[in-house]
């Protein structure tokens, strides 16, 4: 297996239990995940039905990131059985997924000379490092839209009309009258949260929901998510 | 003179922009300012129709900006008021006819001369809707008390403010007290809930209004007319004076009309 810095973003190689495939820690995230679906779906016949332990290095990868790259594996015939980690953002990702999950691999056996020197460019995780999002501070007039790789904060309302599209989580500090979709990559661990949690349209990864007609007393904030394969809306306690 | 450019819009059509253009422009007038009202809509022109001065019309608004007539002799001059001016609409052309920087050409003349330059947007987000927008230094913002004319004004309030010349104001027209009571129409409340924006005038829905437009006397002129006493406000709001809301509920409507009667003899 060789592995050319400029162009090769991720390495594979087979292990006893199956293939481990190693992620670079500093490129964005979307080209490895690109570049690996790409790399799989050249070889689909070889690489179906594999026991796949990813191995991310220092990178914190947040829960909707590792959801979308667990089903991309999935999708192709693939199980994510391992995520070897030495971010506690990533490891917490994978638990969160009911993914296995590790702090080191078997140095001797897992990773070559050329893939340390991989992950001596990574940044040092020493501090909880959060994930990447996007603040809005202003209400959201109709006919505007939000899409983020990452997180939305709207600091002000969404109205009517207005779209709030996100892989990650989406919190508005503001009444929610608009359309919100969370994890559109797929993550159904994805939340929703609003102080006024009115929305025209609310959708969870691929699950879909409308606010009760009818005028409600008493707002809370409320947060949604996804529990049984159904969006539900509970007031924070 | 530095005159103001206030910028009469809603998105939606058929809420009352134009009614609301005319009769702030008679209002202003009646109030001693020197006033030109300015129809940007043009191929549907009908400011005109509604000021009373539809037969008067010699040169427009495409005629000025492509230099076919001056700008003083363009302007028609109202049948009541001295200091009341309009500038009509092609109705031959379309919004392309006009760009968004020869209105503000045309704008910053009229400046020099009128204490305010009303100009009545059309319907729509497109180019006729940035050739009233761009020299706007307010905008007044007209919305129904409906779910669909509220929408538009959103999205009209996210352009303008894009655009940099917000938040602007609202004037919310053709409210039904007594449905807004049964809970059948937006309240005034419900729609700053929605929108966000300073309320400059709640017109009540005046039978008087559509009676006036077709003869060409605006409902301003009308005493007797609510929804004349509330635009009237709007322009004594416009000129910075701290008028209270009318009260649109029974009773005191009965009172209103006795008190506005009486100054009219």
């Amino acid at each position: 297996m060789w592995l050319n810095m400029q162009e090769e973003l991720i390495a594979i190689k087979g292990v006893n239990d199956g293939l481990l495939i190693s992620l670079s820690t500093t490129e964005k995230w979307q080209s490895v995940t690109d570049q690996l679906a790409a790399r799989i779906d050249e070889q689909a016949d070889f690489y179906n039905g594999a026991r796949i332990t990813v191995e991310l290095g220092a990178r914190p990868v947040p829960k909707y990131e590792l959801s979308s790259l667990k089903a991309l594996l999935e999708r192709r015939g693939l199980k994510l059985g391992l995520v070897i980690s030495e971010s506690d953002t990533t490891r917490n990702s994978a638990i969160a997924l009911e993914v296995p999950t590790r702090e080191n691999g078997r140095a001797e056996s897992h990773t070559t000379a050329k893939q340390a020197g991989l992950q001596e460019t990574a940044p040092v995780d020493s501090e909880e490092t959060g994930t990447l999002g996007t603040l809005f501070r202003r209400t959201l007039r109709s006919g505007r839209t939000i899409h983020s790789e990452g997180h939305v904060v709207v600091f002000g309302d969404v109205n009517p009309g207005a779209k709030v599209i996100a892989a990650g989580d989406i919190v508005i500090w503001g009444k929610l009258r608009g359309y919100a979709h969370a994890g559109v990559k797929g993550d159904e661990t994805a939340i929703v949260c609003a102080l006024d949690m009115s929305p025209s349209q609310l959708r969870i990864a691929g699950h879909v929901a409308t606010s009760p007609p009818g005028r409600r007393k008493g707002v809370l904030p409320e947060v949604a998510k996804v529990r049984d394969s159904q969006i539900i809306v509970e007031a924070r306690e | 003179m530095a005159g103001k450019v206030v910028t009469i819009s809603s998105g939606k059509g058929g809420v009352g922009k134009t009614t609301a253009t005319a009769n702030l422009g008679i209002s202003l007038a009646s109030l001693g300012k020197k006033v030109v009202v300015i129809d940007a809509d043009i191929g549907l022109r009908n400011l005109d129709v509604i000021m009373g001065l539809e037969n008067r019309i010699v040169y427009d608004l495409v005629d000025i900006v492509e230099g076919r007539s001056k700008l003083r002799q363009s302007m028609i001059k109202h049948k009541k008021f001295e200091d009341l001016f309009l500038i009509p609409a092609a109705q031959t052309r379309d919004k392309m006819a006009v760009s968004p920087d020869d209105m503000v050409k045309l704008a910053d003349e009229l400046r020099e001369d009128f204490d305010y330059i009303l100009i009545d947007s059309p319907a729509g987000i497109e180019r006729g809707f940035r050739n009233a927008l761009e020299p706007a230094d307010e905008v007044l913002i007209v919305t129904n008390p409906e779910v669909s004319a509220v929408r538009d004004a959103d999205r009209i309030t996210g352009l303008i403010e894009a655009a940099e010349k917000g938040p602007g104001r609202l004037i919310i027209n053709r409210l039904k007290p007594d449905l807004v009571k049964k809970g059948e129409m937006l309240s005034s409340d419900d729609v700053y809930d929605i929108l966000g924006l300073t309320i400059i005038g709640i017109i009540p829905e005046d039978e008087l209004v559509l009676s006036a437009s077709n003869s060409g006397i605006p409902v301003t002129l009308n005493l007797n007319s609510k929804a004349g006493t509330a635009f009237n406000n709007v322009a004594r709001r416009l000129t910075g004076e701290d008028v209270p809301f009318m009260n649109l509920n029974g009773h005191s409507s009965i009172l209103q009309r006795l008190v506005s009667f009486l100054d009219g003899i």
